[in-house]
């Protein structure tokens, strides 16, 4: 080692001085960063308050009713078959699911019930539902992430799935299509053979998700071990749908509840994950669109021939009473306790949405992540913002 | 069940197998009844909480020509399930994850504080139901960590919910209402007989 001469020792010793200085003026100070209203990784108008010490956070709060419509105080001056038109709009990307179990609870207050194949028929509307929304949230992830080829296919093959739905319905994305006792119509010629050609093509989407993401050692990155909750604080929090099953909870409602619908007539698995991280959630609701293709199309060849409505009143009076029904939709625990008053419409609707109890997770699992992270916490969660504010 | 006497009624409904649960507890064992379901009873999944307003609306349901004379509307209390003696009730529900058996819970809320004790130290998910039932109803809850208005602007006044909350396009404009009931796919458009 050369000797240093004074002048450069002094030079030496100032500079480690001044490093230390900007290091002690470089002390992080609290700051907020606010996502959204307007971010394109909240999915409509939610707004997320971040505190933030560096880039790790502090404190979130998400903030919620730019969207509030109040459907439950709506419903209170609308009849029984009018209250599905509104409540069409509160997960509009699968939409038929959310007529059902609100149709069920009123079923279930007058006593009746749809005959077999309008049983059926809803079964593989709502699993068509399904499929057309969580294809979307499969291709958004990438998007969350900085990949932007997945959203081309989801946006493409999901056209096929809303077609069908279209098809049967007359509705892309607002059916209103379930009666109480029944359907309004039977499925169209055709829709059969078409639908089986689009579930191979909606399994081959699945495979090609797969691929880009699943796989990728970027996606792995992001998301192993990010945005953990643990079970009981899952289930503490009322998560519902692959956020719950992504916990490792074994619970499906399509399977864990008698309900007067198709699931329990043909073999399928619920899929479950332990590791509770953004991955895992992912990951099942990948492994679900999948087994909704093969629900579909095992539903299709029981499908029992037969009315699809029963008989009703023209004019429909529900019975005094209480009755709570709810089903697992695309985002999760989807339900409604009507209370019914004996007249044309509802006294009270409680909606219950999945996407208000996960989301109200997010206080306490964004702390401490990385500010990068909250992206794709939020996106693994997968909320749609009038399944919030409804 | 374990909640002894914290209950003032309860009430079955469905078949052996698929069987649904109303159970109303005393105001005061709230709380209590929400810890000794998850601690002893296993019911650990939070589903919601809510509030029933149980006044008939004094404004109809909005299908009145608004220049007639508005008829009387009788605005005696009547409550639901498990009854009840207070206008405005609290309601819940939790399940057991592992039977898949679910309760709903009730409880009345003293008209003159409308306060109930809050479930946020038994099951956290109850925060938001929490503040969403307090701006919408009105209704307090003591021991929540901030009742902060969840949907509305901060200075807004009133609770929506509540049945005397006017619905103003209503008033402004009645609904059709009805009216345009759809006939029946296949069926005949004569009237079907009631059950």
């Amino acid at each position: 080692m050369t000797m240093l001469g004074d002048r450069q020792q002094l030079a030496y010793i100032a500079s480690q001085a001044a490093d230390a200085r900007v290091n002690v003026e470089l002390e992080t100070e609290g700051m907020t960063l606010n996502i959204g209203p307007q971010h394109p990784a909240t999915h409509g108008t939610l707004r997320i308050i971040a505190r933030l010490d560096g880039e790790q956070v502090v404190w979130a709060e998400p903030s919620c009713g730019y969207m509030h419509r109040g459907y439950e105080k709506l419903a209170e001056v609308r009849t029984f078959p009018q209250v599905t038109a509104l409540v069409n709009r509160i997960d509009w990307l699968g939409s038929f699911a959310n007529e059902v179990p609100f149709i069920l609870a009123a079923e279930e207050l007058m006593g009746i019930e749809a005959p077999p194949r309008a049983q059926w028929i809803r079964t593989i509307l709502f699993e068509l539902s399904r499929i057309a929304n969580v294809s979307l949230f499969l291709g958004d992830l990438g998007v969350q992430l900085g990949a932007i080829t997945p959203v081309f296919f989801a946006f493409r093959d999901r056209e096929y799935v809303l077609n069908l739905i279209e098809g049967a319905t007359g509705g892309r994305f607002h059916p209103n299509f379930d009666r109480i006792g029944g359907l309004k119509d039977d499925l169209p010629a055709g829709f059969i053979d078409e639908t089986r050609v689009v579930m191979r093509k909606m399994r081959k989407f699945c495979d090609e998700i797969e691929g880009l993401l699943f796989g990728n050692e970027i996606f792995e990155a992001r998301t192993r071990g990010i945005g953990v909750i643990p079970r009981d604080l899952a289930l503490q929090y009322g998560l519902s749908g692959a956020n719950l099953r992504g916990s490792g909870v074994d619970w499906d409602l399509r399977r864990d509840q008698k309900l007067p619908m198709a699931w329990d007539k043909v073999d399928w698995k619920v899929w479950t994950h332990p590791d509770g991280d953004s991955y895992a959630r992912c990951w099942i609701r990948l492994q679900e669109v999948r087994e909704s293709t093969l629900i579909v199309e095992k539903l299709l060849d029981s499908l029992p021939s037969g009315p699809v409505m029963a008989k009703v009143p023209r004019i429909i009076k529900v019975p005094e009473g209480e009755a709570w029904v709810s089903t697992e939709n695309p985002l999760g625990e989807m339900g409604y306790y009507v209370v019914s008053k004996g007249e044309l419409g509802p006294f009270r609707v409680k909606i219950r949405s999945a996407s208000f109890n996960n989301i109200s997770i997010v206080p306490w699992l964004l702390k401490g992540v990385y500010v990068p992270d909250i992206i794709t916490i939020l996106a693994s969660l997968y909320f749609i913002l009038g399944d919030i504010d409804r | 069940m374990a909640l002894g006497d914290a209950v003032e009624d309860s009430f079955e409904k469905g078949s052996d197998d698929d069987v649904d649960t109303w159970v109303r507890v005393k105001t005061s064992a709230w709380r209590d009844a929400a810890s000794t379901l998850r601690e002893k009873l296993d019911y650990d999944y939070f589903c919601f909480l809510s509030a029933i307003d149980w006044l008939p609306s004094p404004y109809g349901r909005g299908e009145e020509d608004p220049t007639a004379e508005r008829a009387a509307i009788d605005s005696t209390i009547r409550q639901g399930y498990t009854g009840g003696a207070t206008r405005m009730q609290v309601f819940a529900r939790l399940v057991n994850h592992r039977t898949h058996h679910g309760v709903t819970l009730k409880a009345d809320v003293p008209d003159d504080s409308l306060t109930i004790d809050s479930w946020v130290g038994v099951f956290a998910g109850a925060n938001w139901h929490e503040r969403e039932t307090h701006e919408m109803f009105g209704i307090s809850f003591a021991g929540h960590p901030d009742l902060r208005n969840m949907y509305l602007p901060t200075d807004f006044e009133g609770h929506p919910l509540r049945k005397d909350f006017p619905l103003l396009a209503r008033i402004v404009k009645p609904w059709p209402g009805i009216v345009d009931v759809e006939p029946l796919p296949g069926g005949s458009d004569e009237e079907g007989e009631a059950e």
